[in-house]
């Protein structure tokens, strides 16, 4: 059976393989060929997922070794390939999802006439990101890793016409390099502390180390996983990657590649067990994370950027469980999984929903549209409800687990990440209502024409239309969209109840990541409580603004706070001021001390050995007899120094 | 007779050949001179020879003259062009090699 693993990756390379070179003669059938190949590998994955059920809790894990990579005197890098519990998870969640957004995008870019360069990176993005969760050690992750930030790049920027895809491919690109910084020093400091990357011995080993070393290992992992993941304080790419194809947000950006920071820090769990400080760490950042995504989330009125701040958020309490150690990893994982199923779910909402609207973003520009896509309203409810944390939908199950676990952490530090949590939570309520009720109630303001504004110079009557605004015909997407949505709504209702049921996912992890009981300082029924009331308050909330009173189809300018989080937090000035103008100024610096001080020894060496040939030229005066005496007195000096070093 | 004032003999003539090198202008004398000193150096190789009783200075000895005729012919031709050029054989005119 372990044969089968490489056939997981292999199958959407090849595809990518097939479509990226295959020219021209594939575009009619390219489309086709790439959900081909994701189906296949989802199948191998669902075919190995059997067999592993069928073998009892400790023989579940399989390796295959495929060659040798760099075999080095001591230095060993091999291609081999580990699937056990956790890799299984992700496989079905990576090929599952991923199968079912090819098969949306087939609807989706049907128009695009790069629609087959559209499914070859997305194969390759799928190879990248399983080989991601398959391999065995480290450096075979890291291809992974950087494969996935490629896959990410050329999607990001697919419509590279439009220079703020361009922008955004390159910002993403930018800010995972800093991560990607911090996951090869990680490698680097693991070989020499431990002579090898391979997960059995490094994880096996931390005991053995000491805390110093593994602190300095546990924050370059939490580096790297803050740029694959979004989090702070790189997290500012992640807004602007919606640029990319809606498709490629709900895979991509939502589902898969931004958890592989969550996946790695679970993996790691051995490391970030030994060294606290990195957990303190991990824990900070998944805390303030959750908040920062859920405050920009509030104030935006791009659909696909106030979801991707929820997916910030989202991933914030996943990284916040993770850091919580053996009574978090595994609801991390699990709240990864639902969160993967609504969070898709909602992003082909989104994108059925400017499918409908001329691609239109603007949720101010929405509204009343329930009427006119019924099965994209119902799906997309079905994903709001799972986000929000409605009882007994699966993101109730995961995040109230999560909630439960920071509580459980004990002391002040629990207390303050319990609240947190429980703040995001009614934070994320207010937002996703408020997405929801602009979206699909209230009336129809895409009815009217668009009050210009300087903000917006989209809102300018488009060419040809001789000035006169015609309203979209707002419609419901062909079944070939509407059927992967129908799929992800019934994974949001249902995951969560089936794994919490008999604690059967906890159960399924428990060999991998370990697990422990948290003791929390509240009951598991007060925080549920509590959760459920914090829910009704934020939907209260949002309802009282944005559903009882009419949403203005111009943004108000809104308090000190909603302004910063239009613009992200200011994130991006931040980095501007601090990363841009700093580095601008640094750069000067440099060059400057380049200019004075290493030029300035060069030349300075230059002028002196100028003068000093200056001075050695006087001794060449061009008369024959000088030469002679030069020569004379040194074959006498010769002479002198024999006889001298014979007597000595 | 004792074969070392054979050396204070190459002595004073390789002195003599120095000095004349290095205070006459005229190249032929200047020339002249050089030749004194090589031959004063082939009588010493000569004596040397005589000293420890093998051929190697004699050897030697032949070798110096077959190059001192050799730089003979080169030397002389040199001079003789830079005559005919400059109207005058001083060593001290010729000094266009110096910066």
């Amino acid at each position: 059976m372990e044969n089968l693993i490489a056939l997981l990756v292999a199958a959407p390379l090849v595809g990518a393989a097939l479509l990226l070179c295959g020219g021209k003669r594939l575009d009619r059938t390219g489309h086709w060929i790439g959900t081909l190949f994701a189906a296949a590998s989802f199948a191998v994955g669902v075919a190995l997922f059997a067999d592993m059920l069928g073998r009892s809790a400790d023989h579940r894990a399989l390796h295959q070794h495929l060659f040798s990579w760099i075999p080095v005197g001591g230095f060993r890098a091999d291609v081999a390939f580990q699937l056990d519990q956790l890799s299984m998870t992700f496989v079905l969640l990576i090929t599952g999802v991923g199968s079912l957004i090819h098969v949306y995008s087939i609807g989706y870019m049907e128009h695009d006439e790069r629609r087959r360069r559209f499914f070859g990176y997305l194969n390759l993005f799928l190879a990248a990101m399983l080989l991601l969760v398959l391999a065995d050690n480290y450096l075979l992750l890291y291809v992974g890793w950087e494969g996935v930030g490629l896959a990410s790049y050329l999607l990001i920027g697919f419509w590279q016409h439009k220079p703020s895809a361009a922008t955004a491919a390159k910002k993403a690109f930018l800010v995972n390099r800093v991560g990607d910084m911090g996951l090869s020093i990680a490698i680097m400091l693991m070989f020499t502390t431990f002579g090898t990357f391979a997960f059995g011995p490094v994880l096996a080993s931390t005991g053995a180390t000491s805390e110093g070393k593994l602190t300095a290992i546990g924050l370059m992992l939490l580096l790297a996983a803050c740029g694959k993941s979004a989090q702070v304080p790189l997290q500012s790419w992640l807004g602007d990657a919606m640029e990319g194809p809606t498709p490629v947000s709900a895979l991509i950006h939502a589902a898969t590649m931004v958890t592989a920071g969550v996946y790695l820090i679970t993996r790691s769990g051995a490391i970030f067990n030994a060294a606290p400080d990195a957990q303190t760490a991990v824990v900070a950042v998944g805390a303030v994370t959750l908040l920062f995504g859920a405050i920009v989330g509030c104030a935006k009125d791009d659909i696909k950027k106030a979801l991707a701040g929820s997916t910030m958020s989202q991933i914030g309490y996943m990284i916040l469980a993770a850091g919580l150690g053996p009574i978090g990893y595994a609801f991390a994982i699990m709240h990864l999984v639902t969160h993967g199923f609504f969070k898709a779910g909602l992003f082909l909402g989104a994108g059925s929903v400017m499918h409908g609207m001329n691609d239109e973003v603007d949720m101010r520009r929405y509204g009343g549209l329930r009427k006119y896509m019924p099965i994209t309203f119902i799906t997309f409810g079905l994903g709001y409800l799972a986000i929000i944390g409605f009882p007994g939908l699966s993101g109730f199950f995961s995040k109230d687990k999560i909630i439960e676990a920071a509580f459980a952490k004990g002391g002040t530090e629990g207390w303050i990440l319990g609240g947190a949590a429980l703040l995001g939570a009614a934070i994320t309520a207010f937002y996703m209502t408020r997405v929801m009720l602009m979206t699909f109630f209230g009336e129809e303001r895409w009815r009217n024409a668009p009050t210009p504004s300087p903000d917006r110079p989209s809102a300018e009557p488009a060419a040809g239309t001789g000035g006169e605004y015609t309203p979209p015909h707002p419609h419901e997407s062909p079944k070939v969209m509407t059927l992967p949505m129908v799929v992800l709504a019934i994974g949001s209702v249902f995951a969560g109840g089936l794994f919490s049921l008999n604690e059967a996912f906890v159960k399924w992890l428990e060999p991998v990541t370990s697990f422990a009981h948290g003791h929390s300082p509240v009951s598991a029924t007060t925080v549920t409580a509590a959760t459920t009331v914090v829910l009704f308050l934020g939907v209260g909330v949002a309802w009282l603004m944005y559903g009882r009173r009419p949403v203005p189809s111009l943004a108000p300018r809104g308090s000190l706070l909603t302004r910063a989080a239009r613009r992200d937090l200011l994130q991006d000035d931040f980095n501007h001021i601090v990363f841009v103008r700093g580095g601008g100024h640094l750069t000067t610096t440099l060059v400057q001390l380049d200019h004075t001080l290493v030029d300035g020894a060069v030349n300075g060496t230059a002028a002196s050995m100028g003068g000093l040939s200056g001075l050695l030229r006087q001794l060449q005066s061009g008369f024959v007899r000088s030469y002679a005496v030069q020569m004379l007195g040194g074959a006498a000096v010769l002479v002198a120094a024999t006889l001298l070093m014979r007597g000595v | 007779m004792n074969p070392v004032y054979y050396l204070y003999l190459a002595a004073l003539l390789f002195t003599i050949g120095a000095a004349g090198v290095l205070i006459r202008r005229n190249a032929i004398v200047v020339f002249m001179c050089i030749e004194l000193m090589l031959n004063a150096c082939n009588l010493a190789f000569v004596t040397f020879s005589r000293l420890h009783g093998n051929l190697d200075g004699q050897i030697i000895a032949f070798f110096t003259m077959v190059v001192a005729a050799a730089e003979v012919v080169v030397g002389l031709a040199i001079i003789v062009t830079i005559f005919r050029t400059r109207h005058t054989a001083s060593v001290d005119d010729a000094s266009l090699m110096k910066l």
